[in-house]
């Protein structure tokens, strides 16, 4: 095995690959089918301070190699967390990674306050850019002073790294993250969902009940490359890149983008076990390239001209 | 313990235009699966569809030794996944992740167990009438669709000493119209001898029987079929709203169900569609 660990800040990861926030609930339940400690990080569901109920069903749709999902963050609180879910996912091994959200930005300094008092917490991410609530997440993350307050507060009220995840539903991403760099962040992690929308043509109506989602999964990968990319350009601080990745080749992509570690989403969903086949894809892939560490492959893209056909 | 196969297609009998009964070559699955569990099936590689879908294990199929190898899924079309099982060909390949959620818990006599069935919810009966065939259980089959020629597999559960009572839309077999008028019926012959009753189908159905049944005090476990994105606990996409406090809780459906104790539903927030 080559060298595999990346490094967020002070947080060292043993890999890059970390499962995304909404898409492997608390982690715990997927203890049965995978070793959780073998995972660079798990981002949990998002949390709140209280339990969220999310939005009545349908909640997903499929769409061309994509999804959308209008969950509505539904969600167990932050005490919940702390006491039901966090002493198994420390026992387990795993680098915990929490998603936190707020309707207000002292909900988020709270929210992070209690995180930071808890045993086994490793960063938290902010969510700032969930497309499929009235409240909280996107009325920070699609204003630039909305995004640098936000931050900004968290920073005060914990040691813990921070990391914004930055929605792709803005004009220019990167001015996003410059604004989470400038107020302390220490990471940037992208991209949350593309905001859709499907329509039953029979009945006229709406796919979702909540008429619109987020559109996730392969679909909407190149995007998110392009994202990242300019992300990285922006600024000094590791960004973690997600949006699509279903292979090892996905992965590699979006660190020779500039992402010093990769999350994975809704391929999780289609392959529970598709942890084990990464890591040791990128393990291969580093030895055909006589590559040392996976690190050496952040932001290694060759921008010189192609090779011709 | 959950596997993921990649199970051989061994047979594929399509008993209409739009159901048929997939064969595959799962001995992991089949060994582990329990009665009323489900398995989430991606039904060919590449992205679209993306999603694997759930399914109740329909048989558990055995070897001349009685040892498991398989497990057959009862498929109705429904949309692109269900049209390229319904279409899978001998030797070709299905992944399996299984098996799945909250087991029928068998009732033990001198108890009787009704299991009402509608359509493709036929399903997850299979296994449930072989544990009861097992204990000694006295059993009957409600079982209702639109045509004779629609009514599948009965012999799977006269096989096992399972009684019949039938309906049709049509009345071209049993009793015409809804399988609720039969069920009804028998409700009302009970006598207070105990039963519990196991539905699948509708969701109209299922509520028509929870409802029915509650008049007797007869227990209903019901087995649901929400959209489900993973199957594993992760998306949250299968929620079905049980009772808690005044506005009840959103569960989801593919951990702490299919199963569900219908008394503990909230049934006006569960989608009609089936």
């Amino acid at each position: 095995m080559r060298d595999l660990t990346v490094q967020i800040g002070s947080l060292r990861l043993t890999n890059p690959l970390i499962a995304a926030s909404g898409c492997f609930g608390y982690g715990v339940e997927y203890a049965g089918a995978i070793d959780l400690s073998t995972l660079g990080g798990v981002a949990v569901k998002g949390l709140f301070l209280a339990e969220r109920d999310g939005h009545a069903p349908p909640r997903i749709v499929e769409t061309p190699a994509g999804m959308l999902n209008a969950i509505g963050l539904q969600g167990i609180g932050v005490h919940r967390f702390v006491a039901e879910r966090l002493p198994e996912l420390r026992r387990l091994g795993a680098t915990v990674f929490v998603n936190i959200c707020g309707s207000t930005i002292d909900e988020y300094c709270e929210v992070a306050r209690v995180l930071s008092d808890a045993e086994g917490v490793a960063a938290l991410e902010l969510n700032i850019s969930c497309p499929n609530i009235k409240e909280g997440g996107l009325q920070f993350g699609c204003s630039l002073t909305g995004t640098h307050d936000v931050v900004s507060a968290v920073r005060k009220v914990t040691s813990l790294p921070i990391i914004p995840k930055l929605t792709p539903n803005v004009t220019d991403v990167a001015s996003f993250a410059r604004a989470s760099e400038e107020a302390g962040a220490d990471a940037v992690s992208l991209v949350n969902t593309f905001l859709a929308m499907a329509i039953d043509v029979e009945t006229r109506r709406p796919k979702l009940t909540n008429v619109l989602g987020g559109l996730s999964g392969p679909a909407i990968r190149p995007i998110a490359v392009r994202m990242v990319w300019e992300c990285a350009q922006a600024v000094k601080l590791p960004v973690i890149g997600m949006g699509g990745i279903a292979t090892t080749d996905d992965v590699v992509e979006f660190m020779l983008a500039g992402a010093t570690a990769v999350q994975v989403g809704t391929a999780n969903f289609v392959d529970p076990f598709i942890w084990t086949r990464l890591l040791s894809g990128l393990d291969t892939y580093l030895e055909r390239h006589d590559i040392g560490r996976a690190a050496d492959l952040v932001g290694a893209l060759d921008l010189g001209h192609p090779e011709p056909a | 313990m959950i596997v993921d196969v990649s199970a051989e297609v061994l047979e594929n009998v399509r008993l209409s235009p739009e159901f048929n009964v997939l064969s595959l070559a799962a001995p992991a699955v089949a060994r582990l699966t329990r009665p009323g569990q489900f398995v989430m099936v991606r039904v060919r590689p590449g992205l679209d569809p993306l999603l694997r879908r759930p399914f109740s294990v329909f048989e558990i199929l055995r070897d001349d030794a009685g040892q498991p190898r398989g497990i057959s899924l009862l498929n109705k079309i429904a949309g692109v996944g269900t049209g390229w099982l319904y279409r899978a060909e001998p030797g070709t390949r299905v992944d399996v992740l299984g098996p799945l959620g909250q087991p029928f818990a068998p009732v033990d006599p001198p108890a009787e167990a009704w299991m009402v069935a509608g359509g493709v919810g036929l399903a997850p009966f299979a296994t449930l009438a072989e544990a009861l065939a097992l204990r000694g259980t006295s059993m009957t089959l409600f079982y209702g669709a639109r045509t004779a020629e629609a009514l599948y597999r009965t012999d799977l559960f006269e096989r096992l000493g399972a009684r019949l009572s039938l309906s049709t839309d049509d009345g071209s077999r049993g009793a015409h119209g809804r399988i609720t008028g039969p069920l009804e019926q028998a409700l009302d012959a009970l006598d207070g001898r105990p039963v519990t009753i196991y539905a699948c189908g509708p969701t109209p159905m299922m509520r028509a029987v929870s409802a029915l049944a509650a008049h007797r005090d007869a227990p209903v476990f019901v087995s649901l079929e929400p959209v489900m994105g993973c199957g594993m606990g992760g998306c949250y996409s299968c929620v079905v709203r049980v009772q808690a406090g005044e506005r009840g809780r959103f569960v989801r459906s593919c951990l702490e169900g299919p199963v569900f104790d219908a008394s503990t539903l909230v049934w006006e927030a569960l989608p009609a569609g089936h």
